[in-house]
């Protein structure tokens, strides 16, 4: 049975995103290329925040691309999941932040 | 409409030359004579495409290297490329090698490095050391557990305590002239990253954490043949690594691939276009010799190659051979 979502082989598709508005793909895959590779940053430093981003998004396609390219860089698994970890302290971070919000709120309501 | 790049995928290997104007593949010479001398290995890894291991008995005779090395003769020959299974393990390695350095070719002798360690076999450090010979180590990761699954439990210490050996001879130390190169390939069904990329961390981690020395790395891409299809049928791996291997083509290195350049003896004597070619008993073909009695340098110097799928293994991203990746 055909399913609609988040089939595996829909990730072969991400080139033809240009489909309908090649101008900005195109802009968007060299943008993409440029930010990816290796610069000031290495590439194996680069692929584990884009993991880190990619697990934090819920992304199954990214997921899928970024453990396989930790993979081939030769990224210990250990190292991988330490960057998920950091994704997912940034997200426990960021929600705990937000309740500097409620406190301010309760502390004007409260007598 | 913009044709879709998915379609691409299902091509076959011969179709993908088609489009990019390399079909059919043609050898342009014969500069890397590659000698399979024997199937015997200490060893019995997960990745080997040749399944090599203690019970094989196949070894080259007398005779073929003989021919072997008349062949080399040739002065198109620049390299010879000794492999096996185990070349250590033949009874006839340091004979081969005298009458191969005598040449003053590169002569290269791929080894599993674990088999030096042993003392039925340590003395041919001082064979290679003393001839120039140029080893190729295999060491698929830089760290233990991958590599031991690949190879088995507490191989990886014993590949570090041997490249340490070499280094106090000055093999895979600058300026030494003994060159000690190492060779990576997945633990798994996934493609290596970028040469580079992975040589700085080879060289990280074997030169700060265990203090020894090696020259260059080469990535090479598991071919699905031999035991490595087996893992990939069993794994349930077979259908996606292809797919992977059939979507990272690249048409730069169709034009770059060793089989162009070089010619596989067997250890009977039969002529291949590459080691792959040789698992999958597809021997030199198009009216070109396929066995070493009858070479001709200028007849194979233009064959056809053999081409089947699993050549997608030697075109995907930066290209794959015996010597590393085929393009930057």
């Amino acid at each position: 049975m055909n399913q609609l979502y988040y089939e595996q082989k829909d990730l072969d598709d991400f080139p033809n995103i240009t489909e309908f508005a090649p101008e900005s793909g195109e802009k968007f895959f060299d943008y993409y290329n440029i930010a990816t590779s290796a610069g000031k940053l290495s590439e194996r430093e680069k692929s584990l925040i884009a993991l880190a981003v990619a697990t934090v998004r819920h992304c199954p396609y990214c997921i899928d691309a970024y453990t396989n390219k930790c993979l081939s860089l030769g990224i210990d698994n250990d190292e991988m999941m330490e960057a998920v970890h950091v994704g997912a302290a940034m997200v426990a971070g960021d929600t705990l932040a937000h309740a500097t919000q409620m406190r301010k709120i309760i502390r004007k309501k409260e007598m | 409409m913009q044709e879709r790049v998915k379609q691409e995928n299902e091509y076959s290997f011969a179709q993908q030359l088609r489009q990019c104007g390399s079909y059919p593949l043609k050898a342009v010479a014969v500069n890397t004579l590659q000698m399979n001398i024997t199937r015997k290995c200490n060893l019995a890894c997960k990745h080997c495409h040749v399944q090599a291991g203690p019970h094989r008995t196949e070894m080259m005779s007398r005779e073929t290297i003989s021919r072997c090395v008349r062949a080399a003769e040739h002065p198109a020959v620049t390299t010879i490329d000794i492999t096996g299974g185990s070349p250590e393990m033949h009874s006839n390695i340091e004979w081969l090698i005298s009458q191969m350095s005598q040449l003053g070719k590169r002569v290269l002798v791929r080894s599993n490095l674990v088999i030096l360690l042993e003392p039925e076999y340590h003395h041919l450090i001082d064979t290679f050391a003393k001839n120039k010979i140029e080893l190729v180590g295999s060491l698929p990761d830089y760290r233990a557990q991958r590599n031991d699954r690949q190879r088995g439990n507490g191989i990886y210490d014993k590949i570090i305590q041997a490249i340490r050996q070499l280094n106090k001879i000055g093999y895979g130390l600058e300026d030494s002239g003994l060159l000690l190169d190492l060779m990576h390939n997945p633990a798994g069904a996934y493609l290596p990253g970028s040469q580079s990329a992975l040589e700085a961390e080879y060289k990280r981690v074997l030169n700060q954490e265990h203090n020894v020395f090696f020259n260059t790395l080469f990535c090479l891409v598991n071919c699905p043949i031999g035991r490595y299809l087996e893992y990939l049928k069993n794994s349930g791996n077979l259908e996606d690594y292809m797919q992977t291997l059939r979507k990272a083509f690249n048409p730069q290195t169709a034009k770059k691939v060793m089989c162009r350049t070089t010619v596989s003896v067997g250890w009977d004597g039969k002529l291949y276009d590459c080691d792959f070619n040789q698992v999958e008993n597809l021997s030199a073909n198009s009216g070109s010799p396929d066995n070493i009695i009858t070479f001709n340098y200028d007849l194979l110097a233009e064959r056809n190659i053999e081409i089947r799928d699993h050549c997608f293994a030697c075109t995907a991203g930066a290209g794959s051979s015996c010597c590393g990746s085929l393009t930057q």
